[in-house]
């Protein structure tokens, strides 16, 4: 079912008034943009979780593209981190994660096939009962941390807060900024501006985005998580691309300063440093991955543990593998709609890729929500 | 996963915040949050964590999505997700 009266209903509780004076004016602003097609991007899958709830791609103007990037932090976890927690699993170590993590393949399968086949893994809500377990054990339990700046931020803040012996961290945490400089370096790119996530701005504050700003030329709008925030984040991005104004423009100030949250960055930085590596279907992304420090070695289940990944490499990825689109809809390039496997072969019980795993990844957000995300495409 | 959700806090000992979402009562840890916080306060939690005091001016703004949240069907991602934060149920299903 297509997002249709039903969710358009719910936005009256939101001021439908508002709502609609706001997708009018976006509608004018395109018209005066002479016939133009403009594409912008958001990189956080609670963004695509509101516009496809709300039907809000159905109240766009034609011109507009708003593109789903690598916002899904499950769904970037590269096939060779899934494969260190999976080897781990399978050399009998503990290992506590979130629960999206739990069905993401890794090149020879996903942790839930790692315990199928009698691996201990916990689902964990929060890194502090990954750590209540260890303090209630004598075994090595391993926090398989996947996440953003947001997530990391507690990670960092654990091991900082003196956890137990037993207890170490896989990081496969991600950085958010790097990765907005590679998609607006990516040849072919159509993105002319981006929409930040509010509450990953709340710790790193919107000051974060003034170096690509000045880098790249183009407009960064942080905006919040209703549909009233995302509305005036999308007029305020157009207005900035059809002014040429490159600048960052917080329009979530009831929780974003440009500062940010300093504790929480002071925090983060102490334990992790940032390094390149891939994100899953990408491209390798310079200073995209967080690493713990030296000084929390001793909390680095890389260095506390040899991890055999030859092990799980003899076997190559399937053949419904290969045809998973994912990485090209995390860079923005394609839709779910252009995977022929879309709802057909991947579902959420069935999925092929990432991103029909996590609640955050694209193709699961349209699976849920119709498929049919734009009403104009809809039947 | 970036949607923190607020809550009221009830009780503060130490780094750790009893706080009251709907209802339900968390343990909420303090380490990271940007200003000292007070029973009465809200937070944004964020798994587990307390990543922001709310000030009290803008506590009714960032209820009111989550309150409407709240009565979504099972099915609903963004629903599930704040049910994930505090703690109707656990995060299980991946
Ligand atoms: S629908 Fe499935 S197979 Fe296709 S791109 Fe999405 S996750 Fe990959």
């Amino acid at each position: 079912m297509p997002p249709t009266a039903s969710s358009l209903d719910r936005l009256e509780f939101r001021d439908r008034d508002q709502v609609h004076r706001l997708a009018a004016r976006l509608h004018d602003q395109m018209q005066r943009l002479g016939g133009e097609r403009v594409s912008v991007m958001h990189v956080c899958g609670t963004h695509e979780q509101a516009i496809a709830r709300f039907g809000l791609r159905a109240l766009l103007p034609a011109g507009l593209d708003v593109i789903m990037g690598p916002g899904c932090p499950v769904c970037v976890t590269d096939l060779p981190e899934v494969d260190e927690g999976v080897a781990l699993a399978r050399q009998g170590v503990r290992i506590a994660t979130y629960g999206d993590m739990l069905r993401v393949p890794g090149t020879a399968g996903s942790l839930a096939d790692a315990r199928s086949a009698g691996g201990r893994i916990d689902v964990v809500y929060s890194i502090a009962q990954a750590v209540e377990m260890a303090r209630k054990s004598s075994e090595e339990v391993v926090f398989f941390a996947t996440g953003f700046e947001t997530t990391a931020v507690t990670t960092a803040a654990t091991l900082l807060s003196d956890p137990p012996g037993n207890f170490s961290v896989l990081s496969a945490h991600k950085y958010i900024p790097p990765v907005m400089e590679i998609v607006a370096e990516m040849p072919g790119s159509r993105v002319q501006g981006f929409l930040a996530a509010g509450h990953a701005a709340t710790i790193t504050g919107w000051g974060v985005f003034e170096p690509f700003v000045a880098r790249h030329k183009l407009p960064v709008v942080v905006a919040g998580f209703e549909p009233l925030d995302i509305l005036a984040g999308l007029c305020g991005l157009v207005d900035a691309i059809a002014a040429g104004n490159a600048a960052v423009y917080n329009l979530f100030p009831r929780s974003v300063s440009r500062e940010g949250n300093r504790v929480a960055q002071d925090v983060l930085w102490r334990v992790f440093r940032p390094i390149g590596g891939r994100w899953r279907g990408i491209a390798h992304i310079p200073n995209g991955n967080l690493r713990l420090r030296d000084e929390y070695a001793r909390f680095d289940a890389r260095s506390r543990f040899e991890i055999d990944l030859a092990g799980l490499w003899q076997s190559a990825p399937s053949t419904l593998v290969q045809a998973c689109r994912c990485g090209d809809i995390l860079a923005g390039r394609s839709s779910p709609e252009d995977c022929e496997l879309f709802s057909q072969q991947c579902t959420p019980e069935n999925p092929v890729g990432a991103c029909m795993v996590s609640t955050e990844g694209t193709c699961r957000i349209w699976h849920e929500y119709g498929g049919h995300l734009d009403l104009r495409s809809a039947p | 996963m970036c949607l923190g959700v607020p809550g009221k806090v009830l009780d503060v000992q130490g780094m750790t915040a009893t706080v009251d979402f709907w209802g339900v009562q968390r343990q909420i840890l303090l380490h990271v949050v940007d200003a000292p916080v007070a029973p009465g306060d809200y937070i944004l939690n964020h798994v587990g964590f307390a990543i922001r005091r709310i000030p009290p001016e803008e506590v009714a703004a960032t209820v009111a999505l989550f309150e409407e949240l709240l009565s979504a069907g099972k099915t609903d991602l963004m629903a599930g997700e704040v049910r994930a934060q505090v703690g109707e149920v656990d995060a299980s299903d991946g």
